[in-house]
């Protein structure tokens, strides 16, 4: 840890906004800290070398594991970056939606809206989770939505539905992957938020709410990236 | 692990329609062999048997609690509950079928698993089918519940088959929320991040509707 103490500063700094965040973005951090005997935040601080956390086992909690383990893989991160690329995409997506004005439908028009707010969390509380573990957040990428937008109010509500239900799967994919047992809580946490999405636009398109059955998919990346590829500008 | 072992394309499009006891078994083998590979399957499952220590076996067992109660909430409201509209008692069928489908699978696994399934609790939802109201409210609670309780037990789970088996579960629980949610009049996403409750809080919250 070369550069410790600029570290430090840099995530009091950040710790001190978060702090004074929503609610539910607060719950959210506090996950990502710890569920246990930790408290609210400290895996941030201690996945950057404060003393207060660094002892083995300081959580008592072997159920987490975290007492072991304060930092991010770099699997998790790769895992963190790739969930980012993908809210990032959604959330542009619904502020495209509803500045194009094409859904009239007051009721869509307000769950368009409320979904790319829980998107834009997403986006805010994954970037914060990656810095504070010490890892650097993905740019967020160039979209296009033009063709969907051109097909007016029914394209837009099925691409919706798509991406949502593209979303649960590939939450859902990464879950056995993740090393760190805080982020995978705060991964599930939500995934199954993209999942009531998906739920609800294909309630709206008349498709099932339970495309799979009883028992969801998941998507691999290899899986996912192909399919918002038509999103991303060149 | 290298990066060609990440996707399997080809498991991800196996039709789980009607699964079976065995066969969910087999796709939650086949779940954790589209992450690791599926030449990794065979000797993986072996270890994840080898290294339960009955943690695994408790939380699919409080699971199993859970999905019992909701079966019988569900096929107890399609005998009982008055006033019920087609498109409510369409969504209650779905759902009804897909706990029981959920019963039967964590069953299979923790007898797979070398444990001892536990048994359906008695069940009382007081005057919860007196009307499509009163039965909407209660499926909210507890598919809201369902969700927070296998988020809140999931990041515990040692197995990496059983983690993905239960995230395969509690997207399906959410998606249900988010329909009985809908037909309320409410928002299907409350929040941007799902509430996890522990253990004790879920068997707090369901306590109204066990009787043993």
């Amino acid at each position: 840890m070369v550069e410790q103490s600029t570290q430090q500063n840099h995530d009091k700094a950040a710790l001190e906004e978060l702090s004074q965040d929503t609610a539910s973005r607060k719950r959210f951090l506090k996950m990502v800290g710890g569920a246990g005997a930790t408290g609210a935040l400290a895996i941030f601080v201690a996945a950057c070398g404060n003393d207060e956390e660094t002892d083995t086992g300081a959580t008592g909690d072997t159920d987490t594991g975290m007492g072991a383990e304060k930092k991010a893989s770099k699997g998790d991160l790769e895992i963190l970056n790739y969930a980012l690329t993908l809210e990032f995409i959604e959330a542009d997506f619904y502020a495209a939606v509803i500045d194009s004005g094409e859904v009239t439908d007051k009721k869509i028009a307000e769950l368009a809206k409320s979904i790319g707010e829980n998107e834009q969390e997403h986006v805010d509380a994954l970037t914060a989770t990656i810095e504070q573990l010490g890892g650097k957040p993905a740019a967020k990428p160039s979209t296009t939505f033009d063709a969907v937008l051109q097909g007016g109010p029914k394209m837009i509500l099925a691409t919706a539905a798509t991406v949502e239900n593209l979303g649960a799967a590939a939450y859902l994919g990464q879950a056995g992957r993740i090393k760190n047992k805080d982020v995978l809580a705060a991964a599930l946490s939500i995934h199954t938020v993209e999942a009531r999405h998906a739920a609800a636009l294909n309630t709206l398109v008349g498709k099932t709410v339970v495309p799979d059955g009883a028992f969801a998919k998941p998507a691999s990346m290899k899986e996912v990236l192909p399919q918002i590829k038509p999103f991303l500008a060149s | 692990m290298n990066n060609s072992n990440l996707a399997t394309p080809e498991l991800a499009v196996i039709d789980v329609k009607g699964v079976t006891r065995s066969s969910f078994i087999m796709r939650s083998a086949l779940a954790a062999g589209s992450v690791y590979g599926l030449g990794a399957v065979g000797p993986f499952v072996k270890q994840a048997m080898a290294q339960e220590d009955g943690g695994d076996v408790d939380i699919l067992n409080f699971a199993l609690t859970l999905e019992y109660l909701e079966t019988a909430f569900y096929t107890e409201a399609l005998k009982k509950a008055k006033g019920l509209e087609s498109a409510t008692s369409e969504l209650a069928k779905e759902l009804r079928d897909n706990e029981a489908e959920h019963v039967a699978a964590l069953t299979a696994t923790i007898e797979k698993l070398g444990g001892k399934p536990v048994k359906a609790p008695g069940v009382d939802f007081g005057n919860a089918f007196a009307s499509e109201k009163s039965f909407l409210k209660l499926a909210q609670t507890l598919e809201d519940t369902g969700v927070s309780a296998y988020n809140g037990a999931a990041p515990s789970i040692k197995s990496t088959e059983v983690l993905a088996a239960a995230g395969s579960i509690v997207q399906v629980e959410a998606r249900h929320a988010a329909a009985i949610r809908l037909l309320r009049g409410e928002t299907p996403a409350p929040d941007a991040f799902d509430k996890t409750l522990e253990m004790d809080e879920v068997l707090e919250a369901v306590k109204p509707f066990v009787k043993s």
